[in-house]
């Protein structure tokens, strides 16, 4: 009897996710004090009295954490508060040395702005739609400490504690778990691109909550959230925010209403459990902390942050597409990686815009590969920008055929020698001499006439049989692109 | 103490200690005899660690024997309440919480004192993490008033206050949050001066209400008291609600300024609950003033009466939330009735705390929670504001203001402790001065008929101690209170 989606069925239900991102700076010294930040150091080395909340002890702000934020603020358009003003959140548990965090309460130091995401494509090399994630807030805050929990007791490690964190909260304007994993990808990739953070998950450098309700398509209202947590990779992120709609919906279809609780999502099952409910709810009795004086951020302190910011790295895409021509599927790899897409424009400079196209395959497909294979990042390679120019310079200039510079990029990466001298040892230099070129051409034609009278009959790539004994006369340096010439050339006359 | 050396103030020992006259060991010495001989009914020290300060008494005399003094307090014994860290000592702040914690750093200003070569001499008993007015709060023990032994010395700073005044020690170290240094200096008849908000560090000054915690010196004389300020004053980046202010020479501005001041007296400060013994010495030194030519006027500060209560929500908002740390988890004590985490929070934390300090968290707790905080922190904030602009506006008028410092004088031990308001009204002329930040002194102006000191409280513009406290040595220099001492 059903013609339209009804509330009977799974696609009469939308999905209204919000995230919570936590993200540690990446700062010299903690928070409020100038111990090291760091990560896997032996339990408790990275403390002092300040860490430790020892009775008598203050906090002082670390400024370079609060310029990591407007920072991220700027590239991210947000307005950026006039005063930087600190609260505390107060609530007991174990791995909070003071039992009240320093945070942002009323006041955050990044309201509004926006995240723009890359939805996948039809297909891997099909750029996706791009859209814009609206944000509510971003404020500052301090890390909590790690508990270890034995089979007795519970050990406690503050090494993490005090380490800057920033709390982003988007608008619940978010509608699939692909554009939430497509809004951490994108969010990860601006930080990690402007050195705010190196977001890395395995770490805790980023870790993510999400607020997922559903409500029926058309609907204005919002549906009754569920927070779920420990969402400790990208992928997870997406997978359990797909598996909480799921089972939304399958509450919502059965019968069943959802309940406002906190759900703990585990990545290697794929399931999910209750946490608490909302009845558990803290009341964190917030005020201003009296330890910390407000920080005015005036316009001059913002404007020499906006003097170094990164260029967004969507930005950087469309100027990709725009100045060297590249294809999506060469700007999608170079563009995530601000140490790659600065070594490709290097190289393109080199080469000239004209040849970007080039040294873009090369840097994309062959570098990385070779990278891959033997386990390097960019910064130990050989190969520098100047190899890659001066390589696509003697291709493009006929000098040496593509074959032939697959093998001297091979050597390149081995040493680091520059293409010139390798090319010129090994002799691999094409053969651009018209004269032996026309001899090699006549005797191919003269010993295979069934492949002449095929050509002649109108069947082109007939051509290419005679191309083979010339390119082997020619020892492999005869220029391709000049026999292809030659070979018409005395066809058409004979 | 040797009866010479007893109740001398720092300026005369130090001045024998630069004569060469005795030795920084030998006063170490006069002091500890002192303590022996009159503490067993004082109750001023929590701790004293002999061998520490015999310690520093001998380096003192080996950079005096070098020429390398560091400042007219080296040698000098100075006595710390304890709830300023000192690296290497107890820091039990009065609280059976922090019973075994000994700090492994220093506040701010006991490196200051350091610096100047001081001699850091025994941890002083005080109302449990600085939250009284009579020093009955203590964890461990009562401490009497030199003047009268059935009394109580004031609070919070009662052990610091009681030790000078028994001519244990020289100066002394105390913290003033509503009123904790100035009236225990006026209940038991010395200077002791709460220097304005943001003067001194707080850093390694546990914390009560930080907005309003302020450490100041007490001493027999104005004069010591500049003295010991100039080692503690100045900006310190280890806390972020210090100023950055000049310095002056404190004691070289004594005689500088010579006034005549004009002088403010606030009609709120002289009404109902003020003691007639207290209103008579207080007015006399008004009228002295005005006899050396100071333009007396009444001045009003008409949000007083809501002094105490914002006072009341703010310091204990902030203390509910400062204490929060004290969870038997670490340093602190932990209940062996605990099993997990919470159950450690409950025990301990009814077990390490007393009833005042129960007292104040519970009602911090509650003015912060959501939906109240508006009607009580939020506008007791307001209140604040109003309170410091009847002061500034008063400033624009006169340069200093008269009041008492107690309304009463020192009252019998036990005379207040099964009622907390009455309690809290002891404070009720300090109070205000906290909430505005403004720095007060007060000094003996007179005795009451059965012989107990009666304090007159200065006070002055903000960061304007040096003016603040010539006032104070201009009415001091003419007058003898300073110099009688408690037969003990």
């Amino acid at each position: 009897m059903t013609s339209v989606p009804n509330s009977s069925s799974s696609s009469a239900y939308e999905a209204v996710i919000g995230l919570e991102v936590h993200v540690q700076l990446k700062t010299r010294s903690k928070m409020f004090t100038r111990v090291a930040t760091g990560f896997g150091e032996p339990p408790n080395t990275l403390t002092d009295p300040v860490v430790l909340a020892l009775p008598g002890t203050l906090p002082v702000m670390n400024k370079e954490a609060l310029d990591k934020i407007i920072k991220t603020g700027l590239l991210l358009g947000c307005e950026i508060a006039p005063v930087c003003k600190w609260d505390r959140k107060n609530y007991f548990y174990p791995d909070s040395p003071k039992n009240y965090q320093i945070s942002q309460y009323d006041q955050p130091i990044c309201l509004r702005g926006g995240v723009e995401i890359e939805l996948p494509g039809s297909a891997r090399n099909v750029m996706g739609e791009h859209k814009t994630i609206p944000l509510t807030r971003i404020h500052l805050e301090e890390d909590v400490g790690k508990l270890n929990h034995g089979a007795v007791e519970s050990l406690i490690d503050y090494n993490r504690a005090g380490t800057p964190l920033m709390e982003l909260v988007t608008d619940p304007a978010i509608k699939s778990a692909d554009e939430a994993f497509a809004f951490l990808t994108a969010f990860r990739m601006i930080l990690v691109a402007a050195g705010i953070s190196d977001c890395d998950m395995e770490k805790g450098q980023m870790r993510c909550d999400a607020n997922i309700s559903i409500r029926p398509v058309g609907d204005e209202k919002l549906g009754t959230k569920v927070e779920l947590k420990n969402l400790n990779s990208i992928s997870f992120v997406r997978d359990g925010i797909a598996h909480e709609i799921q089972r939304q919906i399958a509450v919502v279809l059965g019968g069943g209403t959802i309940r406002q609780e906190t759900r703990d999502y585990d990545g290697q099952t794929g399931t999910s459990q209750s946490l608490r409910s909302k009845e558990m709810a803290h009341d964190y009795r917030y005020f201003p902390d009296p330890d910390l004086m407000p920080v005015k951020v005036d316009e001059a302190w913002k404007a020499q942050l906006r003097e170094g910011l990164p260029e967004l790295p969507f930005d950087k895409q469309r100027r990709f597409f725009d100045v060297y021509k590249l294809p999506y599927t060469i700007t999608s790899v170079l563009v995530p990686d601000r140490a790659l897409s600065d070594y490709f424009e290097e190289a393109a400079q080199l080469a000239g815009t004209a040849k970007a196209q080039a040294v873009g395959n090369w840097i994309a497909n062959d570098l990385l590969r070779e990278l891959g294979a033997a386990g390097l990042e960019l910064a130990a390679s050989k190969i520098r920008p100047a190899h890659i120019a001066a390589l696509v310079a003697l291709i493009e200039g006929g000098a040496i055929s593509s074959s032939s510079a697959k093998d001297v990029f091979v050597e390149m990466f081995q040493s680091g020698e520059m293409p010139e001298p390798i090319v010129d040892r090994r002799g691999l230099r094409q053969s651009n001499d018209t004269g032996e070129l026309e001899k090699w051409c006549q005797e191919a034609i003269a010993a295979n006439p069934k492949a002449v009278a095929e050509y002649k009959a109108g069947n082109e790539k007939a051509i290419n049989s005679l191309k083979g004994p010339v390119m082997k006369a020619g020892k492999g340096k005869a220029n391709p692109k000049l026999v292809d010439e030659v070979l018409r050339k005395l066809l058409a006359a004979g | 103490m040797s009866s010479a050396l007893a109740f001398q103030t720092a300026a005369q020992l130090s001045d024998q200690l630069a004569a060469r006259q005795m030795s920084a060991v030998e006063l170490a010495q006069a002091c500890l005899a002192q303590v022996r001989a009159t503490d067993g009914r004082i109750n001023a020290f929590l701790s004293l660690d002999e061998a520490d300060i015999l310690a520093q008494a001998r380096e003192s005399d080996a950079r005096r024997a070098a020429g390398q003094a560091r400042s007219p307090l080296d040698g000098v014994p100075v006595g710390l309440k304890d709830v300023i860290a000192v690296r290497n000592q107890p820091l039990t702040c009065g609280s059976r919480m922090l019973e075994k914690f000994v700090s492994p750093y220093d506040a701010t200003a006991a490196l200051g004192l350091k610096n100047a070569g001081a001699v850091l001499f025994g941890r002083l008993n005080m109302d449990e993490f600085a939250m009284g007015s009579s020093t009955e709060n203590s964890a461990y023990k009562t401490t009497a008033n030199p003047w009268d032994t059935s009394r109580i010395p004031g609070g919070s700073s009662g052990g610091s206050a009681a030790a000078v005044a028994a001519g244990q020690v020289p100066v002394s170290l105390g913290s003033d949050t509503g009123g904790s240094i100035r009236q225990p200096a006026s209940l038991c008849g010395i200077v002791g001066l709460k220097p304005t908000y943001g003067l001194i560090s707080r850093y390694g000054l546990v914390a009560y209400a930080s907005s309003l915690d302020q450490i100041g010196p007490f001493g027999h004389t104005v004069e010591d008291v500049a003295m010991t300020l100039q080692t503690i004053a100045g900006h310190d980046e280890k806390d972020s609600t210090s100023f950055r202010t000049e310095i002056p020479d404190y004691r070289a501005a004594l005689a500088q300024r010579r006034g005549p001041w004009k002088l403010g007296v606030p009609k709120e400060y002289f009404g109902e609950g003020l003691a007639p013994e207290v209103r008579a010495s207080v007015e006399q030194a008004i009228a002295w003033y005005r006899a050396q030519g100071c333009e007396i006027r009444e001045v009003s500060l008409p949000h007083t009466e809501y002094a105490v209560s914002a006072y009341y929500i703010i310091a204990t908002a902030e203390a509910s939330s400062n204490l929060a740390r004290y969870d038997g988890i670490r340093y602190t004590h932990r209940s062996a009735k605990s099993t997990d985490a919470i159950d450690i929070y409950h025990h301990s934390r009814a077990e390490g705390f007393g009833p005042e300090v129960k007292r104040r968290i519970i009602l911090g707790t509650y003015v912060l929670s959501s939906g109240y905080y508006d009607a009580y922190y939020g506008r007791a904030q307001k209140v604040r504001t109003l309170i410091r602009q009847d002061f500034l506006d008063a400033f624009r008028e006169v340069d200093a203001l008269l009041t008492p410092t107690s309304p009463t004088v020192a009252f019998k031990k036990g005379e207040k402790t099964a009622n907390p308001l009455e309690m809290y009204l002891a404070d009720i002329f300090t109070i205000s001065l906290n909430l505005a930040g403004l720095p007060g002194v007060s000094v003996p102006c007179g005795f009451s008929p059965e012989g107990l000191p009666i304090g007159l409280q200065i006070v002055g513009r903000p960061f304007q101690e040096a003016e603040l406290l010539a006032i104070a040595h201009a009415y001091e220099r003419a007058h003898d209170f300073n110099t009688k001492h408690p037969a003990l």
